[in-house]
């Protein structure tokens, strides 16, 4: 099972992060600090793995992989395989990559809801479900087109960028 | 825009993308600011708003920390609406914010079950993900028929969630199993290999849990481990396997092969080829083709460049290293290259590997290389070796050690490597052997010897309990010293100021024990009728101690009271008490000393004196098993547990934090006349006072019952073992020793010398952990069903009633089999335990094993 999904930049602040078991959001912040200190004292061409017990349990370990300014982390424990995860870690950078072509850590940043979106897709409740990027892309685009749907029946816009011009 | 009318605020609403864009700007103060904001639109009735300010606010909460349980129901009231983008913020905050404890909870499940009914896929998939990641027994209960329903869906993507959900209705609401599980196992028929991975992952966690409820599954696993051609598909059925057949050998024997054809493909990729490694490895390691096939495929892990691939092989081979060493010995090379591989885990892996591969003939040489490394290390991995060396000789009494000298010099080289932070754990040690092993002593003291002249080594605070270690043994094995008076010198030098007291304390204390040992010769040696007792002494060990001229004894004597004198104004109690204590001794003796020459008579009061301190001395300290606490009768009268059930609840946080902390939790800390017995354990599950006759106790309370709890005589109070028939006031003794002696079968210089090891209580004792008993329902309902339906079913199994009969009565001798052969780990409390449960639940409703197998 996946316990946890996380993206944080190399200065520690995080950009997504979802946990699949209920956690206080003061340990929720402090388990992020946890695999920040860990991740940014690893050298460069060493493995992707890491067993972190002492932040998530007994039978945790950690997966992570250093794409320009982020590191995209996932924590699981023994009923996931290590080099699949490592895979996985690879469907979702893809996935985002075709959803925002050539994507970047702003992307990340002002997308939000959609990476929520994305993720997920791919893990639900803690469990992977799907790992074929196109399936995953497919559903993504009908969601985003029902939620622009069922915007689309404002008319005056409510949001101040909407009022300025919208971006 | 940090200048924005105000008019315009108020008039519109910050999106989320506003609220990122501002706290890009400028974080603290924005955050309390949008805060407000949010708490004010939440409130409004637009549901728009109100939905907009729920989003920004789970922003805020998964990564601003920012509590957003508050919200909770408003979130409910933004899932009702009928617009979707509002579900998904709705359902996305229920998701991330509700827990057992939030009060609304409730609420919500007529809206989850409108839609789940609902035609469009995606609201059955936000309802279906919600109720994954909240779902409680009560939402999973009346849930129950929807996922049923949606179990039978025609759209994928709905089933694969709703198979997803399953796993978690399930574990809340173990009757859902009657509705629910046929539809689950027929999926395992799908054709679609997302389904078919969804489910196989729904039951790898199962299995996980409560292997045995699923071995009936066994055969339709099978089919897909042999058909399948989805990597997913077939690591999640692997991992099935390997918790299944490592309950039911002949499942092993069975699935050996498709796993060796996995592992033989050509273009197999490498988690796949892993996955099957470990299994073979962890589950399937008596079947010699397998684990042979397996141990090859795992060398090319080994020798790959990729360090995940070595960091996982080496992973790997220490699943394998306990019961098959010779795969790791066939390994040697790669596992010591990887000692200095750039990547902490590796080198963590291969320190595990060397030390699983230790044994009698290559200790001294593993931990020479070993030492080298570590001087080459970094600190915390050159500690991480120390460390694993020192549990390693340790282990069941130093079985491994048969050349104790060299040992304890090890010991001291590692006080002085300079990282070395593993003080506590060789000042154990060091104590142990002293106490267990005799003929190790005389090298003791001359480690000591050498660690307490050095006035280097004060200096360092990691060293202190070491030396506090050695001052220790150079005072009760003085005898073994062929030079008191150098080490009486070494510990009262100068630098010992920068011990710390309780440490300063007992080099004074080993001092005094060395005065009086040199002392005790010296009269000794005087007496004429005693001649064949200075023979003694120095023919036993194997040290001379010459005796002591009237100089040699006088400036001794001198030097210790000069040391001493400026420590009998120190604030520390205990030393100036113990300073106080040689002082006023030497006192008492001083003045015989010069004129001993003319006195022939033995009686003096200062002979007498001496031969008293001999006599404390004298009493040979031993190991304490940890249970010797428990053995302890109380005395009469002694109520334990009264009046102390309130200070244990206060006292519990105290405590517990410390008994987790402690190193070494069955630690002996030793003082001259009374062995003071501290176990950790003991302490932290009840405070007994200290053991005072009852009369003492009486007295006391009578002069301060202002003090004491108004107390009820209770007649039948019992300790904690319930020893309430012991009428005598005695200790047993303290120590139960029985001693082990050790034929040397090779030809070595030295035998190796007598460990006196305890017949109980040398280890620490670990309390068993509670067995889960939450899952009892869920396997019962599972193995209902599967009774159920293998009863319906007459496909390709053919059942027999005595097939059944054999089928439990083989269950039940495995298990039995496996019982055996468990060692006698602390964890074997809590796998037997469920094993008694499991036994139970499989002789009255036998779970059959399909001949499959047979």
């Amino acid at each position: 099972m996946i316990k946890a999904v996380m993206m944080m930049n190399t200065q520690g602040k995080p950009r997504v992060a979802k946990f699949y078991d209920f956690l206080l959001v003061e340990k929720q912040q402090e388990l992020i600090r946890g695999v920040f200190s860990v991740l940014s004292s690893r050298p460069e061409n060493v493995s992707n793995f890491l067993e972190i017990d002492s932040l998530f349990g007994p039978d945790s370990r950690l997966v992570y992989k250093h794409y320009a300014t982020l590191y995209f982390v996932l924590v699981f424990d023994g009923s996931e395989n290590e080099l699949a995860m490592l895979d996985l870690i690879q469907v979702l950078v893809e996935t985002l990559d075709k959803c925002f072509s050539n994507v970047c850590e702003l992307d990340i940043v002002f997308n939000y809801s959609k990476m929520h979106t994305v993720l997920d897709e791919i893990v639900f409740g803690g469990q992977v479900l799907e790992t074929r990027s196109d399936e995953i892309l497919k559903a993504v685009e009908e969601i985003s087109k029902l939620e622009a749907a069922s915007n689309s029946i404002s008319l005056v816009p409510k949001s101040v960028s909407g009022w300025r011009g919208g971006r | 825009m940090a200048s924005s009318n105000s008019l315009m605020d108020s008039l519109f609403q910050r999106s989320l993308e506003d609220l990122i864009k501002g706290l890009r700007l400028g974080e603290s103060t924005f955050i309390s600011k949008s805060l407000e904001e949010i708490r004010r639109e939440i409130k409004l009735t637009d549901l728009s708003t109100k939905s907009v300010a729920l989003q920004k606010l789970s922003y805020l909460a998964a990564l601003h920390g920012v509590d957003m349980t508050w919200a909770a129901f408003h979130a409910v009231e933004v899932v009702s609406s009928s617009r979707f983008a509002h579900k998904r913020i709705g359902y996305h905050a229920i998701a991330q914010s509700f827990s057992d404890q939030t009060p609304v909870l409730l609420l919500i499940t007529n809206q989850l079950r409108k839609d789940l009914n609902s035609s469009n896929e995606y609201e059955v998939s936000l309802a279906l993900e919600c109720l994954a990641r909240i779902g409680t027994d009560d939402l999973a209960r009346d849930l129950t028929s929807e996922v049923f329903t949606l179990l039978g869906s025609s759209k994928a993507l709905v089933r694969k969630k709703a198979i997803g959900v399953v796993l978690r209705v399930f574990d809340k609401y173990p009757d859902a199993v009657k509705v629910c599980f046929k539809r689950l196992v027929e999926n395992l028929e799908s054709s679609d290999p997302q389904l078919l991975s969804a489910v196989v992952g729904v039951f790898c966690e199962l299995t996980a849990k409560d292997p045995r409820s699923y071995l009936p599954l066994a055969p339709e696993f099978y089919k897909i481990l042999v058909d399948s051609r989805n990597n997913w598909v077939l690591i999640k059925v692997l991992k099935i396997f390997a918790k299944l057949a490592s309950i039911e050998p002949r499942l092993a024997k069975k699935v050996a092969d498709p796993v060796c054809e996995h592992m033989r493909k050509q273009n197999v990729g490498k988690s796949l080829l892993f996955e099957c490694i470990r299994t073979v490895f962890s589950s399937l390691s008596d079947q010699e083709v397998a684990l042979k096939l397996a141990v090859v495929k795992i060398r090319e892990f080994l020798m790959d460049d990729d360090p995940n691939l070595k960091y996982l092989g080496l992973h790997a081979l220490s699943i394998v290293a306990p019961k098959h060493l010779w795969a790791v010995l066939e390994n040697k090379e790669a596992v010591v290259k990887a000692m200095s591989d750039e990547d902490p885990n590796v080198k963590r892996e291969a320190l595990h590997l060397l030390m699983a591969m230790v044994n009698e003939d290559n200790v001294t040489e593993i931990s020479r290389i070993l030492m080298n490394y570590a001087l080459k290390s970094d600190p915390l991995f050159c500690n991480e070796i120390i460390g694993s060396i020192l549990v390693a000789c340790s282990r069941d009494s130093y079985e491994i050690i048969v050349d104790f000298d060299w040992y304890l010099s090890l010991l001291s080289e590692m006080a002085r490597v300079p990282n070395c932070q593993r003080g506590k754990e060789i000042e154990h040690q060091l104590i142990d052997i002293g106490t267990r092993v005799k003929d190790a002593r005389l090298e003791l003291v001359r480690v000591s010897r050498a660690l307490l002249i050095d006035p280097a080594l004060l200096g360092n605070q990691y060293l202190h309990p070491i030396l506090s270690a050695a001052a220790w043994a150079s005072g009760e094995y003085v005898e073994f010293s062929k030079a008191p008076y150098e080490i009486a010198e070494a510990l009262l030098q100068p630098r010992t100021c920068l011990l710390p007291h309780s440490i300063r304390a007992i080099y004074i204390h080993s001092a005094f024990k060395v005065l009086v040992f040199s002392l005790g010769v010296y009269f000794s040696a005087q007496e004429p009728t005693s001649s064949s007792l200075v023979q003694e002494s120095t023919s036993s060990g194997s040290s001379a101690v010459n005796g002591f001229t009237y100089d040699s004894i006088s400036s001794l004597v001198s030097m210790i009271e000069l040391g001493l004198c400026s420590l009998s104004g120190t604030i520390d109690v205990e030393v100036q008490e113990r300073a106080k204590n040689i002082l006023g001794f030497i006192g008492i003796i001083k003045h015989e000393i010069a004129e001993k020459a003319t006195f022939q008579d033995s009686e003096t009061e200062v002979h007498r004196a001496i031969a008293f301190m001999e006599d404390v001395f004298s009493e040979e300290l031993g190991p304490v098993s940890s249970t010797a606490q428990e053995k302890v009768p109380l005395p009469e009268g002694l109520e334990l547990n009264e009046n102390l059930e309130g200070l244990q609840e206060i006292c519990r946080e105290v405590l517990e934090p410390m008994a987790e902390s402690d190193y070494s939790s069955d630690k002996v800390s030793f003082s001259v006349a009374k062995l003071r017995i501290r176990d950790q354990e003991e302490a932290s599950s009840s405070l007994p006072p200290p053991l005072e006759s009852s009369s003492l106790l009486a007295e006391h309370r009578k002069r301060h019952g202002l003090y004491y709890l108004s107390s009820q005589k209770s007649d039948d109070h019992k300790d904690r073992d319930g020893n309430d028939d012991n009428t005598s006031n005695e200790y047993p003794p303290a120590n139960e020793i029985s001693v082990d002696s050790f034929k040397s079968k090779k030809k070595l210089s030295k035998p190796r010398p007598v460990v006196v090891k305890l017949d109980e209580g040398d280890e620490p004792k670990t309390k068993p952990d509670a067995s889960s008993s939450n899952d009892e329902p869920l396997s019962r309902a599972i193995q209902t069903a599967l009774m159920g339906k293998g009863k319906g079913k007459e496909k390709e199994r053919v059942k027999e009633n005595h097939e059944i009969n054999l089928d439990t009565e083989n269950i039940e001798q495995s298990s039995r089999r496996e019982k055996k052969k468990e060692k006698n780990g602390e964890r074997s409390s809590k796998r037997s335990s469920r094993r008694q449960k499991d036994k139970e639940a499989s002789v009255t409703k036998p779970v059959e094993v399909p001949d499959l197998l047979l």
